[in-house]
């Protein structure tokens, strides 16, 4: 596996967070940006617009499915709001920070619930889908997840590649025969995963990193025709130089950050 | 007690409110449902789809099961499933045990862990049960090792032979560890 961006990990490819950038294959995989969009609807058309839209694709979405989002960062919430593109019926979001979940609501016209506020959310998920469970489940969180001990505890410890948390929750919180979406990051080595749990209610996972390229056609397409609003998620501009704190920013959701965009320095002289 | 999500939402609404939603914000959502595709649901053919699967409050449900002794219910669903397993019912310390697994929902590790816990303490209480009635335990008929004897000889003679060598040292060990204290105290 090799991946741009995730450090030698993932390869040791470059990311393209700097004011230039080599480009891997250039020859296929530029897009040129069309005559007209906006610069900034482009650069989320990069990675947060095609995730989100993926997590959508590949959770196989049926019209008037019940779409339960785990995780209220920049990708669920663009994966809750393209739930809609597909058909969804009803679409859920669940994270634990109020200021995302309140974004969530607005921008993607969904259910909002903080689960520092249920006893268990996979009881309160099942209890709201008429005790079936959500059609699907979409992990926007990956491996970063708070919320459960043992999770928390082992991930810390290094025994699993971080927590596992929000997967497990999707599996138990989709109906039997549903489908579980992947698109939270996770490690290659291992996590604690509810094998038993999958293989008895039949469910099945779809997960995979977005096919950028392949997607930018329609998702082109869907921003241009305002359809899709990569731009509005743009809560903090940030300059390049600064992207440590942008970074710490994120991680740590502060000043009600939900998607920091680095600006070089060269982009603000030709402001 | 403080007052949880759980507790505050009333079911059914899941298909009132995905139903008024296709009737209603449907119209507020830019682009809605223009990338259905019914051929992208990994989950067909396996499971062959008869178009109703958003009608499953409707269905006729099969019948009650009579229920004579105690079932567990699991914390995700309402009520207990339409037919039960009847085979061991909670008893014992065992039953305390799941009884207290089921105050869980089956997200949990420790649902999971202590139900393993109680199967372990079942069958303990199962042999003690046994005991009781005069069954002494026959693991050459219990166990299958009949089979073993005459399938697969080599193995389980060595086996075997393992078996009783680590017990006897480990007693062998205890009993001396508990001799050298005598010594010291005396």
């Amino acid at each position: 596996m090799a991946f741009s961006g995730y450090a030698h990990t993932g390869g040791g490819y470059d990311g393209g967070q700097g004011e230039y950038v080599r480009v891997p294959y250039a020859d296929v995989s530029p897009t040129k940006i069309p005559e007209g969009m906006d610069i900034e609807d482009a650069v989320l058309l990069t990675d947060v617009v095609p995730t989100g839209y993926q997590a959508a694709e590949q959770a196989g979405i049926q019209k008037g499915d019940t779409v339960v989002v785990f995780g209220a960062g920049p990708i669920g919430i663009m994966a809750a709001r393209c739930a809609w593109l597909f058909g969804a019926g009803r679409v859920i979001i669940i994270d634990h920070i109020d200021y995302r979940l309140e974004f969530a609501k607005k921008y993607s016209y969904c259910e909002a619930y903080n689960f520092k506020e249920m006893n268990d959310p996979v009881v309160f998920v099942k209890k709201l889908t008429d005790w079936y469970g959500a059609d699907v489940c979409i992990d926007a969180v990956g491996c970063e997840a708070v919320g459960h001990g043992l999770q928390d505890i082992t991930g810390r410890m290094l025994l699993q590649a971080g927590s596992a948390t929000a997967f497990h929750w999707a599996v138990n919180s989709v109906k039997k025969g549903g489908i579980v979406s992947i698109i939270g990051v996770y490690g290659p080595p291992w996590n604690l995963a509810p094998l038993g749990s999958i293989m008895n209610k039949g469910i099945t996972i779809r997960a995979n990193q977005a096919s950028v390229k392949r997607l930018l056609p329609k998702l082109i397409d869907h921003v241009m025709s305002g359809r899709l609003n990569p731009k509005g998620l743009i809560s903090h501009r940030i300059p390049l130089e600064e992207v440590s704190d942008a970074y710490r920013m994120f991680s740590k959701k502060l000043d009600n950050i939900i998607k920091p965009l680095l600006i070089p320095p060269r982009a603000a002289y030709a402001a | 007690m403080k007052n949880v999500l759980e507790d505050i939402i009333e079911p059914p609404l899941d298909r009132t409110i995905a139903n008024r939603n296709m009737d209603v914000r449907v119209q507020d959502i830019p682009g809605w449902g223009m990338d259905a595709d019914p051929d992208n649901d990994p989950t067909y053919p396996m499971k062959r789809s008869n178009g109703a699967d958003h009608e499953r409050l409707n269905y006729v449900k099969a019948p009650q099961q009579r229920r004579d002794m105690e079932v567990l219910r699991s914390i995700e669903r309402p009520n207990i499933t339409r037919v039960f397993g009847t085979s061991t019912p909670p008893s014992g310390l065992s039953g305390i045990i799941r009884r207290y697994a089921y105050k869980f929902s089956e997200a949990t590790a420790t649902h999971w862990m202590t139900l393993i816990l109680a199967d372990r303490v079942d069958v303990i209480q199962g042999k003690i049960n046994d005991l009781k009635n005069g069954i002494l335990p026959n693991p050459w008929v219990e166990r299958g090792w009949k089979a073993e004897w005459k399938h697969n000889r080599p193995a389980f003679v060595t086996r075997m032979t393992v078996t009783a060598l680590v017990i006897t040292a480990g007693i062998l060990l205890l009993t001396r560890k508990s001799r050298t204290k005598q010594i010291v105290n005396s």
